[in-house]
């Protein structure tokens, strides 16, 4: 295979259950190499989409093709050179931490001797060593998570798989997982994942694909998609009252564009500062005031009119 | 991770593939987990032949003076109580582990997304099943052999029958764990088949002492079938019906209960 040919490539995919649909016709190609992320609040049709692509999920329309392969009709032969991380554990909580990697690595057809010493050296990368002989059962969520993530590598995989890999844990848990994927992502491993938190999406991903109601409604790397449909700055501001609303009338000609939030109201702004100054010129005095860099979060507001996080 | 070593295990493995069979990795998978729990199991499938040995042997059998067709009580029920445990352990490990490694652990899946086949998530998990049901006979027939209970030494036949027996219905029971809707469907199991089987399929008193309909309805039972072929063993005796019949009966609730247990399966897992 040469490297021009993506690793990943959908066309017109799209996945129904009954009369719903979950994915409707999307086009991704996922070259190697690459991290690519999938965001998109719940129900945006990411994870059916890693399912698809895991093949586990067969298709409904359209083509997909995985390393040059038919997710049907070659299903194991992909998933021998995939690592997957699903969203919800499926560890085995009365196996010892080492005997969830080996038992798995064996599925791989890799020999016990040489699963033995991939265990180790990858319970050492997640930083699980020292609990290498305790069950699975009393670990810490981040640490089921790591422990995931170090099964989905067991075979060497060309690809990794990560459905809302931070999701549930804790912020200490989640940098450790990022830092463990961004050290994967330095070695050349493709990953794609779906997430629908922005940070996650900025720090990892090199390109992504905005996903609401199974259609891709944006893509690029993530500082393209806030150039293309953000503004440099935001304000944040939080007026005194019951409501934002009656203040928008008179604020808003001060932005390139305006949201009205329950809570606040966002400026958006080539510069911040100047923003405020203005907003103060005019007389109001708003109770909470913040001055930001525009993220992922605001182009998905502005693509789509909600938040990402209900 | 040591960049040398990542290379030196590259080496060793040539490309990445499915296991050569696959079934078995998933066997031993079972095996690992069973490391854990075997301890308490292994008491239990020795006392509880003895147990029951003595109390339905000796103490009801102390009640029945002329034995049941020309030998002892105890004799008589052994091959019985062998296909009964069989039974038993074959449905125990193929409800909860099953439903557990869909609903709660979610293994099944965790199995899928590696490179197996439903039929190797099936027939490892069924292998394992089986792993059980035979070694719990070995147990039972060695305590009885022990105790005098077995007239004949055809009596090691009784454990091909048990292993039949337990693919005849931990198949179907497969299917059935597979799609329940809520565990509590696995006990009505227990409730509304195990332990009417084992009450009127001929382990404690011969089927012909029921009336014709029950007597029928005895026959369709897997386990009447595995009972008679297994009392025949342990007494040295030629069975009621004929062998090939049973052989053949167990073998259709067996081909059938995979069918049903692996589109069971790939429902749940492919979707």
């Amino acid at each position: 295979m040469t490297t021009a040919q993506p690793l990943i490539q959908a066309r017109g995919l799209v996945k129904r259950f009954g009369s719903f649909t979950a994915v409707d016709a999307i086009d991704v190609a996922v070259r190697a190499g690459e991290a690519f992320g999938f965001l998109g609040p719940n129900g945006a049709g990411k994870s059916s989409t890693m399912r698809m692509i895991g093949c586990v999920s067969p298709p409904s329309g359209g083509e997909l093709r995985i390393l040059g392969m038919d997710p049907v009709r070659d299903g194991p032969e992909i998933r021998a050179r995939l690592g997957v991380c699903p969203q919800l554990d499926t560890l085995d909580p009365e196996l010892t931490v080492r005997e969830n990697l080996i038992t798995y690595a064996r599925y791989f057809g890799i020999a016990r001797r040489v699963a033995r010493l991939r265990a180790a050296e990858l319970l050492d990368f997640v930083q699980l060593s020292e609990r290498a002989d305790s069950k699975v059962e009393p670990l810490s969520g981040g640490m089921k998570r790591r422990l995931t993530i170090a099964r989905a590598l067991v075979n060497e995989p060309e690809i990794v798989l990560l459905d809302e890999p931070t999701t549930g844990l804790d912020p200490q848990a989640r940098h450790l997982v990022w830092e463990r994927l961004f050290q994967l992502k330095q070695q050349g491993v493709t990953l794609v994942l779906t997430t629908h938190y922005m940070d996650e999406a900025e720090q990892l991903c090199d390109r992504l694909v905005v996903m609401d109601g199974g259609r891709i409604v944006a893509e690029g790397s993530p500082r393209v998609l806030i150039e293309q449909h953000s503004t440099r700055e935001v304000v944040e501001l939080r007026f005194a009252g019951e409501s934002q609303e009656p203040f928008v009338s008179k604020i808003d000609q001060l932005g390139e564009r305006v949201e009205v939030l329950p809570d606040r109201i966002l400026l958006y702004v080539p510069d911040g500062d100047a923003a405020v100054a203005e907003v103060t010129a005019l007389g109001l005095h708003p109770i909470n005031v913040l001055v930001r860099r525009s993220g992922l979060e605001d182009v998905f507001l502005h693509l789509t009119g909600r938040t990402l996080i209900d | 991770m040591g960049s040398e070593g990542m290379t030196q295990l590259a080496a060793k493995r040539a490309r990445p593939g499915p296991a050569r069979v696959p079934a078995l990795a998933v066997l031993q998978y079972h095996l690992v987990g069973y490391r854990h729990t075997w301890r308490g199991g292994v008491l239990s499938s020795f006392l509880l032949p003895t147990l029951t040995v003595l109390g339905f042997g000796v103490g009801v059998g102390a009640f029945i003076d002329q034995g049941v067709e020309g030998v002892s009580y105890l004799e008589w029920i052994v091959g019985g109580l062998l296909a009964s445990t069989a039974l038993q352990v074959a449905i125990a490990e193929s409800t909860w582990p099953v439903y557990s490694s869909l609903q709660w652990t979610r293994i099944y899946f965790a199995q899928y997304a590696a490179p197996l086949r439903v039929t190797d998530i099936m027939a490892g998990q069924l292998a394992f099943v089986l792993f059980r049901v035979l070694t719990s006979a070995a147990a039972f027939l060695l305590v009885t052999g022990v105790l005098g209970a077995l007239r004949s030494p055809w009596a090691v036949l009784a454990l091909p029958v048990a292993a039949l027996l337990g693919l005849a219905v931990a198949a179907p029971t497969f299917a059935y764990a597979a799609t329940a809707s809520s565990d509590s469907w696995l006990a009505l199991l227990f409730r509304f088949a195990v332990i009417p089987m084992t009450l009127f399929a001929g382990v404690f008193f011969p089927v012909e002492s029921l009336p014709v309909g029950l007597r029928w309805l005895a026959y369709a039972t897997p386990l009447w079938h595995a009972v008679d072929l297994s009392r025949a063993a342990t007494l040295g005796t030629a069975p009621v019906w004929s062998v090939t019949g049973h052989l053949l009966y167990l073998a259709a609730w067996a081909v059938g209960g995979w069918l049903l247990a692996h589109r069971a399966l790939r429902r749940r897992l492919v979707v």
